[in-house]
C-alpha cells in the first residue's frame, strides 16, 4: 500500500485542480440550464435539425429542451472530455514518470516486486479517477438541487457510470502503452484521448465509420443512445472492457521484464 | 560465503555493447573497488546486479541467491547508493527517507536519524532546494539507514566535500568492521587505493584484472615532470619516458625516497608528481592482455 500512499499524495495537487476545473465548469453548465430552456421551445428543434452536427453531438435523437437531454450533450461533454485527458495524463505518467525523473532507479532497488508497483500505480490511478467523479457527481446534485430540476435518476445514472467506466478504460490503456515507452508518454496519452473523442464523432457522422464505436471509449458514453435506448450499448462496452483488461495486461507483463536503464 | 559470483555476465543493449562476460568474485566483508573510466560498464554492471537490466547471458548471485530468480530477497540484503542521486523533487528529506524505510517494510528512524546527524543532513528542506552534495547525503542515508549486509556504491563521493567524503568512509569503514560487504565504483584512484583491499578494472565492457590492491602494483606509479633537464634519474621503476626541451616525463613505480634523493643530486628547474590517470594504469593492463 505503500506505493499507493505515495502517488495519491505526490498526484494530489493535480488531482484538486482538475476537479476544481471540471466541478466548476460543470456546475455553471447546469445553472445557466434554466435560462437555456426558456429560450429551448423554438431552438430544440433547430438543433435537432442541423444534419451532421446534430448527429454528430446526438442532438438528433434526444430532446435537447429536457435536462437529461441537455445534461448528456452539453454537461456529459465537460466530464467526459475533461475526466478522459485527466485519466490519460494519470495512465500515460504513472510509470513513465520514475523514469524520465530518474526516480525508478530509487524505486526498483528497493525489495518491492514490479507487479505489486504496477498493481499500486494503476490502483492509485483508480483511485484518483473515482474521486473526480465522485466529486463531478455531487456537484451535479447540488446544481440540480439549486435549480429545482428533478431528472430521472436512471439515465442519468447510466451517464456517470459510463463516464467512469470510459475514463478508467482510457487511463488503462494509456498505463499499457506508457509501460513500454522510455520517456514521457503524456503526450501521447492527451494525444490518444483526443483522438478518441473524434473517432466518436466520426462514427455519428457517418454509417462507414460506425465500427469505430468499438474502438473509442466515448463509444459508450454516447447519451443520445443511453436516454433513448435506457442502457448503457452493451456491445461497445464489452469491446471497452477487453481494451481496459489488454491494456492492464500490457503494462504488467512489458514492466515486469523492461530495463530500466536511467 | 561470497557476497558477488558473477559468471560470464553479459549485457548488450540492442546490438550495442554494455559488459561482455564477467566473472566476478567478492567475498563477504569485502572492501572492494571497482574501477574504470566512464562508460566502462561499472554502471551496468551494477545495475544488472541489482536487477533494473536482464542480463543478455551469464549469471549472477548474491549471497549465493540468483538476482533474477529471488530479487526481493537479494535487494532487500542490499543497500545501494546511484550515481545520480535523484529523488521527487516536491518531497521532504525526511518523507524521501520514511519512503525508502517504507518499501523496505521496515522502521529505521533510529538509525536514519544517527546518519542524518552525521552527515549534517536537513531532513526538513525539501528535495528541490538541495545542491548535488546534499542529494547525495540522502542516498547514502537511504542506502545505509537499514544495515544492509552488502552495500553497493556507484560513484559514491562526487559533489561530497572533502569534509563529508572522510565521514562517509569514516561510516563505510565501521560498516565493513561490522561485517557488511563494501563495494564501490570509482574512477578516483586515490580512494580505491586507500580503502579498499581488493580491486577489479573494467574498460569496455570487460574485466581486464581482478586482484588485492598491493598486487595492482601500478595503481601506486606516479607521473613525474622535471624541468631543466634531458634525461629521467637512474632508478629502477622509471619507464614511459618522453622528452620534450628541458622537460621530461616518466612513469615512477619505484620508492619515493630513492626518487627524492636522487632529484636532490639534479639541477632541475621544476617537479610535478601526479597521479597517472586511470586511462594510463588501464592502458597498462590492456596491453599486457592484449599480448
Amino acid at each position: 500500500m505503500i506505493v499507493l500512499r505515495h502517488e495519491l499524495r505526490q498526484g494530489r495537487t493535480a488531482l484538486m485542480i482538475w476537479t476544481a476545473i471540471i466541478v466548476l465548469m460543470l456546475g455553471l453548465c447546469i445553472l445557466i440550464y434554466p435560462e437555456m430552456a426558456k429560450q429551448m421551445g423554438e431552438l430544440s428543434s433547430a438543433f435537432a435539425d442541423m444534419g451532421g452536427f446534430s448527429a454528430a453531438f446526438g442532438m438528433d435523437k434526444i430532446n435537447f429542451g429536457e435536462f437529461t437531454g441537455f445534461f448528456g450533450v452539453e454537461c456529459g461533454n465537460i466530464l467526459g472530455l475533461g475526466g478522459a485527458f485527466f485519466a490519460a495524463f494519470l495512465g500515460s505518467s504513472a510509470l513513465a514518470k520514475e523514469e524520465k525523473e530518474y526516480t525508478a532507479e530509487f524505486l526498483f532497488t528497493h525489495p518491492i516486486s514490479r507487479s505489486k508497483v504496477v498493481l499500486q500505480k494503476l490502483a492509485a490511478i483508480f483511485v484518483q479517477v473515482m474521486l473526480l467523479n465522485a466529486a463531478a457527481v455531487g456537484a451535479t446534485a447540488l446544481a440540480v438541487l439549486l435549480i429545482g430540476e428533478s431528472p430521472e435518476i436512471k439515465p442519468m445514472t447510466q451517464m456517470f457510470l459510463s463516464y467512469g467506466i470510459m475514463q478508467l478504460e482510457t487511463a488503462a490503456v494509456c498505463f499499457g502503452i506508457s509501460a513500454f515507452l522510455k520517456g514521457s508518454g503524456a503526450g501521447i496519452g492527451l494525444g490518444l484521448a483526443a483522438l478518441f473523442y473524434f473517432f466518436n464523432i466520426a462514427a455519428n457522422l457517418t454509417e462507414n465509420a460506425r465500427f469505430l464505436k468499438y474502438i473509442t471509449p466515448f463509444g459508450y458514453t454516447d447519451s443520445a443512445d443511453i436516454i433513448v435506448n435506457g442502457s448503457i450499448p452493451t456491445g461497445y462496452l464489452a469491446a471497452g472492457l477487453v481494451f481496459t483488461a489488454a491494456g492492464i495486461a500490457a503494462a504488467f507483463l512489458r514492466y515486469g521484464r523492461k530495463d530500466i536503464a536511467s | 560465503m561470497e557476497a558477488i559470483r558473477t559468471v560470464s555476465l553479459t549485457k548488450y543493449y540492442g546490438k550495442s555493447r554494455g559488459i561482455t562476460d564477467i566473472n566476478l568474485t567478492v567475498p563477504e566483508g569485502d572492501f572492494f573497488g571497482f574501477i574504470g573510466p566512464n562508460g566502462a560498464g561499472k554502471s551496468t554492471t551494477i545495475r544488472t546486479l541489482l536487477g533494473l537490466l536482464t542480463p543478455t547471458g551469464g549469471t549472477a548471485d548474491i549471497f549465493g541467491r540468483d538476482i533474477r530468480g529471488k530479487r526481493e530477497e537479494v535487494l532487500a540484503d542490499i543497500g545501494y547508493m546511484p550515481s545520480e542521486a535523484c529523488f521527487y523533487p516536491n518531497e521532504r528529506v525526511g518523507g524521501i527517507i520514511r519512503y525508502s524505510a517504507g518499501l523496505r517494510g521496515r522502521d529505521c528512524a533510529k538509525e536514519a536519524a544517527q546518519l542524518c546527524e552525521r552527515l549534517a543532513l536537513d531532513t526538513k528542506k525539501k528535495i528541490r532546494e538541495l545542491s548535488l552534495g546534499n542529494r547525495k547525503k540522502v542516498s547514502i542515508v537511504c542506502a545505509l539507514q537499514h544495515n544492509p549486509r552488502l552495500c553497493i556504491l556507484d560513484e559514491p563521493t562526487s559533489g561530497l566535500d572533502p569534509l563529508m567524503q572522510r565521514e562517509f568512509y569514516a561510516i563505510l569503514e565501521e560498516r565493513n568492521a561490522k561485517g557488511a560487504t563494501i563495494f564501490l565504483s570509482s574512477h578516483v584512484l586515490s580512494e580505491i587505493q586507500r580503502y579498499c583491499r581488493h580491486a577489479a578494472v573494467i574498460r569496455g565492457g570487460r574485466l581486464l584484472v581482478c586482484d588485492a590492491i598491493d598486487k595492482l602494483g601500478d595503481m601506486y606509479a606516479k607521473n613525474v615532470t622535471l624541468g631543466g633537464v634531458s634525461a629521467p634519474p637512474a632508478l629502477d621503476g622509471v619507464r614511459n619516458v618522453t622528452t620534450e626541451g628541458d622537460t621530461v616525463r616518466f612513469l615512477y613505480s619505484g620508492e619515493a625516497a630513492a626518487l627524492l634523493q636522487a632529484l636532490a643530486g639534479m639541477t632541475v628547474t621544476d617537479v610535478t608528481i601526479t597521479e597517472p590517470d586511470l586511462e594510463e594504469i588501464i592502458m597498462h593492463y590492456y596491453k599486457e592482455e592484449g599480448k
